[in-house]
C-alpha cells in the first residue's frame, strides 16, 4: 500500500516537473518573440525601402509597406504573428494568395518563402554540425580534463593545460582554415567540404562534416577540458574518494568510477548551454565551410531586416537552448538521485 | 610480532611537523586510543598506518609496520593489498565518506572484489552478509539504498561493514562517532566492542573525546603537538594522570554525572540580580511523556549506573580549577528567583513544508527565561532545538504560539552561532562584523562605534587592536569570542547560543563556557544554551529542557533533571553518555547489552 502511494507521488512529481518545464519553455519563447518585435520596431531604418531594394520608387516602397502591413501598430502585427502560429494564415503576395499552415511563422519579407519551410531546410544542417561536434568535444574535452587532473603537477599535465589554453584562445576560422589548407589542400586527404544530406548519403555526410566538426569541437573541447579538470580536482579531494583509496581500490577505478561521476554535473550543464547556443551560433564555422545552416541565414536576415525570418530562427534557437537545459536538469536528477525534481 | 609497530614516526607538511618522533606498538587483538585535541596529529598517524600520505607531498620519516608489512618501503601494489584487506579504516563523517552515487551494497562489494577476486554475485552476497552483521535490518533490501537514504548511525554501520568485508586484522577508527548523536554513539561503540570480541581484530581508535576512548580501549596514548604526552593502560592514564597536560585535558571535559564544574555561578562581584526565595521557576506546562517501553527499561538501568559514576568521579572533579568560586550546585536553583522574566514563549509551534509533507519541527513548546538565568535546551539532531532557538531570536516566525516580548527580530535577543568560521564574513574585518548591530541600530558616529567595538573586544578577552584583523587570523575559540562580542554589541538582555562550543576543543570549550558565565554574571544577561552535549548543558544551565521530536519531554531545574530524570527518554540519553571511568563504562555497556538481549528475547 505504502509502496503504491510512494510510486504515485514520485510519478506525479516527475509529470509535474515536465509540465512546469513545458510552461516555462512557452513563456520564455513568447517573451523572446515580444522582445524581438519591440527591438525591430524601435530600430531606425526603413524596412520597406530595404525590402524593396534601392531602386524602388516611393510608390513601390509604399506598396511593399502595405503588403507587409508595416504601417499597422506593433501590437496588431504581433497579434497577427500569434494568430499565424496557432491557426495558420493566408498571405497575399500581390498576385496570388498563399496559405501558410500552422505553425506559421510568417513569410520572409525578402523571398516570400514561408519561414517554417525555410527553417526546416536549414535546421538539419545545423543539427548535424552541432551534434556531431558535440560527440567530439565531449570525448576530447572530458578526456583531456580527466587526464590532466590525474597527472596534476607533472609535465604531461602542463603540456595539456597549455594546449587547451591555446585552444580557448584560437578563433574557429584560424583552426578551420589551417585544417582545410592542410587536410584538403596540401595532403589532399579529403575534398573541400560540401554539405550532403544525411538521408541522401550517410557516408558522404560524415566525411564532409568531419572538418567542421573537428574545428568547432577543438574550440569547445578546450573549455570542457578546463571545466572537467577543476571539477575532477574538487571531487578527488572529497572524503569518499579517500575512503576508496584507503580500501585499496586502484587509482583507475577511483578516477573512472567514483571521481568522474561526481565531476560530471557541471559538464552536463555547460554542454546544455553550448549545444543550445551552437544551433544558431556556429556562424563562423558554417560560413567558413559553406554550410547552409541556421546561423548564416540568421545573420543574413538581420542584415536585411527580414523580421519574420529573424523571429522564427531566434525562436527555434531559443527552443533548443531551453530544451537542452531542461534535458540537463533531468540528466542531473538521473545521475544524482539526491536531486529532487521539484 | 606486533600487529602495529610505529618507530620514531615523523610526518611533515611543508614547514609544519604534524607528527614528531612518535613510537608505539599495538598487539594482535588489543585496542589503543590516540587521544588529543585538534592539530595534535592523531589523524595524521592513522593515515600513516595505511600509507595514505604517499603521493600527497607530505614528508614521512621513521618506520611503520602493519601486519608484517613495512608501509614505508612497500610497493604501491603491496600497499593496496594491505589497505582494506589487512587493515581497514572507518572515518569520521559517514555521509561524505561514502560515494553518493552508488548503492551501499555495491560499494562494499567493490571493495571486497578488489581484494578477493570474488564474482560479482558472491561479492554482493558478502556485502549483504556484513551489513546484516553490523545490525542493518533487512540488509538485502537496504543494501540497494544510496547513502543519503540511510540515517547517520546506519551510514556509520555501513562503513564498519565495509571495513569488516575482508576480515582485517586491524581496524582503524578515526573519530568514528563524532558526527553522531549520543545514543547512536553508544550503539556504534558497543558494536565495535562486540565485533572486536568476536573477530579478535585489533583496534586503533582516534578520538578527541576522552569519554569515547575510556570505554573502548585497553591502552591510551595522549598526543599533543605531534608528540606523546602520556601512554599507558587506560585506567592508569585516566585515573592517575602523570602529566600536567593530561590532567588539564581531563579537567576540561565537562561531566554529566555530577555538578561542581567551573559552573558560572550567580554570586560574582557586581551581581545585579535581586534574589528572592521562592518556588522553582515555572516548569514547562507541556512536559509530556513519550518513549517506547523497550527504551525505558534500558534507560532506567543505565541511569542507575550513571549515578554510580557520579560518585566515582567525584574526587577528580574537586581538583578542577574554578570550583573554588562555585557555590553548591543546587544553590541557584533552590533560590530560584522570581527575577524579571525577559523572554517567555507560550505554545510555540513551527511547521515546515505544506500539505501532506508538512511536519512540525517544534510542537507546543512553552518556556520562560529570567534575568541572569541560563536555560539549557538539550536534544539530539532533529529534535527541533535549533528551530526553537531561531524562533526565540526572531529569525523564524512561529506557525502558532507567541513569544513575549514579541514582534519580528528582537534587538534585545541576540544569537551566537555554532560555527564560528562560517558565521563571520571572511572578507570583512572582525571589527566591522561586530559593528554591524550598532550600525543597524542607527549609530553613525564612526569614532563612537570604533570605541565601543574596542570595548567589546576587550570584554570578550581579545585585544582592542584586533579591530582590523580578519577572521582567518584567529583560532576557533577566538572566532567564537568575536561572535559573542557581535551578539553583545546590541546590548541584548538575552543571548541564544546555538551549539556555541560544539566545534571547539575541550580546553577551548571550557574557556568559552567560562566567558559566557562571566558575561551573564556581570551584565545580568539571560542565556539560552542550545546543545546536544548533555555534559556541557549541565555545566552551564540553571534550568534545562530536554527536547525530542519537537516537544519538550522534560523541563526543570538542572540538577533535578540530571539526577532524578522522570522521562524515560532523558534516562536513555543520560545512560548513553560515555563515562570517563573505564570500569563504569564497562558496567554501562553490560547494562545496555542486557537490555538489548531482553528486547530481542521479547
Amino acid at each position: 500500500m505504502s509502496g503504491f502511494m510512494g510510486n504515485g507521488s514520485t510519478g506525479n512529481g516527475f509529470a509535474g516537473f515536465v509540465l512546469r518545464r513545458a510552461v516555462g519553455v512557452l513563456v520564455t519563447l513568447l517573451a523572446i518573440s515580444v522582445i524581438i518585435y519591440v527591438v525591430f520596431y524601435v530600430t531606425p531604418g526603413n524596412v520597406a525601402q530595404i525590402t524593396c531594394g534601392p531602386r524602388c520608387s516611393p510608390a513601390q516602397v509604399q506598396q511593399v509597406a502595405d503588403q507587409l502591413r508595416l504601417d499597422d501598430p506593433l501590437y496588431v502585427r504581433y497579434w497577427h504573428f500569434l494568430e499565424g502560429l496557432v491557426a495558420g494564415q493566408d498571405y497575399s503576395t500581390g498576385t496570388a494568395v498563399q496559405h501558410c499552415p500552422a505553425p506559421c511563422l510568417g513569410l520572409s519579407y525578402q523571398s516570400d518563402q514561408q519561414v517554417t519551410e525555410l527553417i526546416l531546410t536549414k535546421l538539419p544542417v545545423s543539427l548535424s554540425l552541432v551534434f556531431g561536434s558535440m560527440v567530439m568535444w565531449l570525448i576530447l574535452g572530458v578526456g583531456t580534463g580527466v587526464l590532466s587532473a590525474w597527472r596534476r603537477g607533472r609535465l604531461s599535465e602542463r603540456v595539456l593545460t597549455g594546449v587547451t589554453l591555446v585552444g580557448v584562445a584560437t578563433p574557429v576560422f584560424v583552426i578551420g582554415l589551417v585544417l582545410m589548407i592542410v587536410v584538403c589542400g596540401e595532403l589532399e586527404l579529403l575534398p573541400f567540404p560540401q554539405y550532403v544530406n544525411l538521408t541522401d548519403d550517410p557516408e558522404q555526410w560524415a566525411w564532409n562534416l568531419l572538418l567542421p566538426w573537428l574545428s568547432l569541437a577543438l574550440i569547445e573541447a578546450a573549455a570542457f577540458a578546463r571545466l572537467t579538470r577543476s571539477s575532477m580536482l574538487e571531487t578527488l579531494a572529497e572524503d569518499h574518494i579517500r575512503t576508496f583509496r584507503a580500501y585499496g581500490v586502484g587509482e583507475r577505478s577511483v578516477i573512472g568510477r567514483h571521481a568522474l561521476r561526481g565531476a560530471f554535473a557541471p559538464v552536463i550543464a555547460l554542454n546544455a548551454n553550448n549545444v543550445g547556443s551552437a544551433v544558431g551560433g556556429a556562424v563562423l564555422t558554417e560560413t567558413l565551410f559553406g554550410l547552409p545552416g541556421i546561423g548564416r541565414e540568421l545573420v543574413h536576415a538581420v542584415d536585411v531586416v527580414d523580421l519574420p525570418v529573424v523571429v522564427g530562427m531566434v525562436l527555434v534557437v531559443g527552443f533548443f537552448v531551453v530544451i537542452a537545459n531542461a534535458l540537463a536538469d533531468v540528466l542531473y536528477a538521473v545521475a544524482d538521485r539526491r536531486v529532487v525534481l521539484a | 610480532m606486533s600487529l602495529v609497530e610505529v618507530t620514531d614516526l615523523t610526518v611533515g607538511f611543508g614547514e609544519l611537523r604534524a607528527v614528531d618522533g612518535l613510537s608505539f606498538r599495538l598487539e594482535r587483538g588489543a585496542a589503543l586510543a590516540l587521544v588529543g585535541e585538534s592539530g595534535s596529529g592523531k589523524s595524521t598517524v592513522a593515515s600513516a598506518l595505511l600509507g595514505l600520505h604517499r603521493g600527497t607531498g607530505a614528508y614521512v620519516g621513521g618506520a611503520v609496520e602493519v601486519a608484517g608489512i613495512d608501509v614505508q618501503r612497500a610497493s604501491d601494489d603491496e600497499l593496496r593489498r594491505l589497505r582494506g584487506a589487512r587493515a581497514a579504516m572507518v572515518f569520521q563523517d559517514p555521509l561524505s565518506s561514502l560515494d553518493p552515487y552508488y548503492a551501499i551494497g555495491d560499494q562494499i562489494a567493490e571493495v571486497y572484489r578488489v581484494h578477493t577476486r570474488a564474482s560479482r554475485r558472491a561479492a554482493r552476497a558478502r556485502a549483504v552478509e556484513v551489513l546484516d552483521r553490523v545490525g542493518i535490518p533487512d540488509a538485502g533490501r537496504r543494501s540497494r539504498a544510496r547513502p543519503h537514504e540511510f540515517s547517520g548511525g546506519m551510514r556509520q554501520r555501513a562503513l564498519i561493514a565495509m571495513a569488516l568485508a575482508c576480515e582485517p586484522d586491524l581496524l582503524i577508527a578515526d573519530e568514528p562517532t563524532t558526527a553522531l548523536d549520543v545514543t547512536v554513539q553508544a550503539q556504534i561503540l558497543d558494536l565495535l566492542h562486540t565485533l572486536r570480541e568476536e573477530t579478535g581484530m585489533g583496534l586503533l581508535l582516534v578520538t578527541h573525546d576522552v569519554g569515547v576512548a575510556a570505554g573502548s580501549v585497553d591502552e591510551i596514548l595522549v598526543m599533543r603537538h605531534g608528540r606523546v604526552v602520556e601512554h599507558g593502560p587506560v585506567a592508569t592514564v585516566l585515573g592517575t594522570p602523570a602529566q600536567p597536560y593530561t590532567r588539564e585535558l581531563l579537567n576540561a571535559v565537562p561531566r554529566v554525572d555530577g555538578p561542581g564544574g567551573p559552573r558560572p555561578r550567580v554570586d560574582g562581584p557586581g551581581m545585579p540580580r535581586p534574589r528572592v526565595d521562592g518556588p522553582p521557576a515555572a516548569v514547562g506546562g507541556t512536559a509530556s511523556v513519550t518513549a517506547s517501553g523497550g527504551g525505558a527499561s534500558v534507560a532506567a538501568s543505565g541511569a542507575s549506573a550513571g549515578t554510580g559514576a557520579g560518585t566515582a568521579s567525584g574526587a577528580s572533579s574537586g581538583t578542577r580549577p574554578g570550583t573554588a568560586s562555585g557555590v553548591a550546585a543546587g544553590a541557584a536553583v533552590e533560590e530560584a528567583p522570581s527575577a524579571a522574566v525577559v523572554l517567555e514563549a507560550v505554545g510555540l509551534r513551527r511547521e515546515f513544508g505544506r500539505g501532506k509533507r508538512a511536519f512540525a519541527a517544534v510542537d507546543d513548546v512553552s518556556l520562560t527565561v529570567r534575568r541572569g538565568e541560563t536555560l539549557g535546551i538539550v536534544g539530539e539532531s532533529g529534535s527541533g532545538k535549533t528551530t526553537l532557538g531561531r524562533m526565540l531570536v526572531g529569525l523564524l516566525e512561529p506557525t502558532a504560539g507567541h513569544i513575549s516580548p514579541g514582534g519580528g527580530v528582537r534587538p534585545d535577543v541576540q544569537m551566537v552561532f555554532q560555527d564560528p568560521v562560517s558565521s563571520l564574513n571572511p572578507r570583512r574585518s572582525v571589527g566591522e562584523s561586530i559593528a554591524d548591530p550598532l550600525r543597524a541600530r542607527g549609530e553613525r558616529d564612526e569614532g563612537g562605534i570604533r570605541e565601543r567595538v574596542r570595548e567589546l573586544l576587550e570584554r570578550v578577552g581579545l585585544e582592542g587592536a584586533h579591530y582590523d584583523r580578519y577572521p582567518h587570523e584567529f583560532s576557533g575559540g577566538q572566532r567564537q569570542r568575536v561572535g559573542i562580542a557581535r551578539a553583545l554589541a546590541a546590548d541584548p538582555r538575552v543571548i541564544v547560543c546555538d551549539e556555541p562550543v560544539s566545534a571547539l576543543d575541550v580546553t577551548t570549550q571550557a574557556q568559552v563556557v567560562a566567558l559566557l558565565g562571566e558575561l551573564r554574571r556581570e551584565l545580568g544577561l539571560a542565556l539560552v544554551f542550545v546543545a546536544h552535549d548533555l555534559a556541557v548543558v549541565r555545566q552551564v544551565s540553571d534550568q534545562v529542557a530536554v527536547m525530542r521530536g519537537g516537544r519538550i519531554v522534560e523541563y526543570g531545574p538542572v540538577d533535578e533533571v540530571y539526577e532524578s530524570p522522570r522521562d524515560p527518554y532523558t534516562r536513555q540519553l543520560l545512560a548513553a553518555v560515555p563515562a570517563l571511568d573505564p570500569a563504569v563504562a564497562a558496567a554501562r555497556r553490560a547494562t545496555r547489552r542486557a537490555a538489548r538481549q531482553q528486547l530481542a528475547a521479547v
